[in-house]
């Protein structure tokens, strides 16, 4: 019997140190941070204060949040609209075909994600590939202005993330009951009235998944926008890290660091609401 | 209908373009003979050959991949045992672990960054590849106790009734058999910790000293001043490395799948 408690003992020991060292207490530092006070030197004051949480209403800081969360919200919505058409067309295929060409989808994640996002600049920029063709073939005269804006960063976030949301939405689409999309198109209902009326309703969770787990890191992704908008475009992502690394204020960091989990447990929340479960996010 | 079919096709090509093109573009000019990214002069393995006597770069690239093997290796085993751990026992406060080891998998990686390096800095552990390390592992062993998880079901605790029934210690059955039924889950929740951990730029960002440059640092720092074609020739490498261990893995898996099946 003691034996038996020994062994459990080793299962559960290395699970519970971590969780309590390395993901409980650093996220209540950042939470006991956000209440202290900053001096000018880069140092905290251990007093309390809600400045910095008021610090996050200032006009400059809602515009940046506003932005990142525009940002992210076109770049969810667009990888919505490619992993939709795309899982359902992919259906067409054998299983063996199917189960290949999504494989083929995690391809490009295996090399670096800087690595990636540079090669976009060799594409996007004034004299790269993509400018090169369209006026080497006639379409265009001058060259378009294809990064260092938003569009940039768009391009960026919806390269980088759009398997994370082309994975649950496949996964959703493929477990469906494909026998209610027949019926429907059998009773002649329109193809967007079959996608409204039952596929969507029957991929929801898929969705949601997909949604969670591009929206959230687009906020974040400082390297994207610093690469691709050429350092002009900020969104919270840079805004936190100027905040530890060039301005040093810590407790304002760690502040939209805190409003940014808020965002997160509610989004998961909804997310559980609607029936998504835990162990889908983030698995590949 | 045929139309139909060619638009579909056509699609889902379109959706592999985007997808590769910026690879394959990389990969392409890391055989191209001028050093301007721009043209397609010449074929050259020129700078293949720059990127052994690269020191600085090759000594990022090993930390890089130091990193990686090691911190895939220490959440593997935490991951593994937590896993089965956590599907067998119950406990005061499981709940809240259970929440926990999900935050690292849903917050945003910088806010993961920030909270492990004020940590710290706060216990004043000087920043460098070891803290790098640290946080690898932080936030690979969600992805490996999910992954391990998914393997584990009520029919595996049956089995191991059984291995204690005959006599088995709870180590013994735990080796013997616990982990060869859950070995597939094993096994990708590895590769998949080794992959976020090659492709990790924000929290090593966060998390490195002044002095210890990983390859996505290193890069991050240079695409401000310009990447040489030597960088392209790299990532040529390692995508060529990472495809090789996938197709492995993949291949295993798929075998050991298929013996199941068999057996039943």
């Amino acid at each position: 019997m003691k034996k038996n408690k020994l062994f459990q003992y080793f299962l559960l020991f290395p699970v519970i140190i971590y969780s309590f060292l390395l993901i409980l207490i650093p996220l209540i530092y950042v939470l006991f941070l956000s209440f202290c006070k900053n001096d000018s030197y880069g140092g905290m004051i251990y007093e309390f204060t809600l400045s910095n949480y008021l610090t996050i209403f200032d006009f400059t800081y809602m515009m940046i949040l506003l932005k990142s969360a525009l940002i992210a919200l076109i770049a969810t919505l667009i990888c919505a609209f490619i992993s939709y058409p795309f899982s359902i067309f992919l259906m067409d295929k054998s299983e063996r075909t199917r189960s290949f060409l999504i494989k083929l989808v995690m391809i490009p994640f295996l090399t670096n994600s800087l690595i990636r996002t540079y090669g976009w600049i060799v594409l996007l920029r004034k004299n790269g590939v993509i400018n090169s063709a369209l006026i080497g073939t006639g379409i265009i005269s001058k060259p378009l202005s294809l990064m260092y804006n938003n569009l940039g960063i768009i391009i960026g976030m919806v390269y980088t993330l759009l398997p994370f949301m082309i994975l649950p939405i496949y996964s959703a689409v493929s477990k469906m009951d494909y026998s209610l999309v027949e019926a429907a198109k059998d009773l002649g209902a329109s193809k967007w009235k079959v996608f409204k009326e039952v596929i969507l309703p029957s991929t929801i969770s898929g969705l949601f998944n997909g949604s969670l787990m591009v929206f959230i890191p687009a906020i974040g992704y400082f390297f994207i926008s610093d690469i691709l908008g050429g350092g002009k475009v900020m969104i919270i992502g840079n805004l936190i890290k100027n905040q530890f690394l060039t301005a040093r204020n810590w407790p304002f960091g760690s502040a939209i660091s805190i409003f940014l989990i808020l965002i997160t447990f509610l989004l998961v929340k909804l997310y559980k609401k609607i029936g998504g479960k835990m162990d889908d996010l983030g698995g590949f | 209908m045929n139309k139909n079919k060619l638009f579909r096709n056509l699609f889902i090509i379109l959706v592999y373009i985007f997808l590769f093109l910026p690879i394959i573009i990389l990969i392409l000019y890391s055989f191209n003979d001028s050093k301007m990214n721009i043209i397609f002069t010449h074929f050259t393995l020129r700078w293949y050959q720059e990127l052994i006597h690269n020191q600085e770069l090759l000594n990022a690239f090993s930390n890089t991949l130091i990193i990686a093997i090691t911190s895939t290796a220490i959440s593997t085993v935490i991951g593994t045992i937590s896993a089965v751990g956590l599907f067998k026992y119950k406990f005061p406060g499981k709940n809240l672990i259970n929440g926990l080891i999900y935050i690292p998998i849903v917050i945003p990686e910088i806010v993961l960054g920030i909270s492990l390096l004020s940590v710290y800095t706060l216990s004043k552990l000087e920043l460098g590849i070891g803290t790098i390390l640290l946080s690898h592992i932080a936030f690979s062993i969600p992805y490996v106790i999910t992954s391990v998880r998914s393997t584990l079901n009520p029919m595996t605790s049956q089995i191991e009734e059984a291995a204690y029934d005959l006599g088995a210690s709870k180590l013994k059955t735990f080796w013997y058999v616990t982990l060869p039924m859950i070995f597939p889950g094993v096994v990708s929740g590895a590769a998949l910790a080794f992959t976020l951990s090659l492709d990790d730029v924000v929290i090593s960002y966060f998390t490195a000293g002044p002095g210890s440059n990983t390859l996505p640092l290193k890069i991050y720092s240079m695409i401000k001043t310009g990447i040489t074609p030597d960088v392209n020739a790299l990532s040529s490498i390692i995508l060529l490395i990472t495809i090789v261990v996938l197709t492995v893995a993949t291949i295993y898996q798929t075998k050991t799948i298929q013996k199941r099946e068999m057996a039943k």
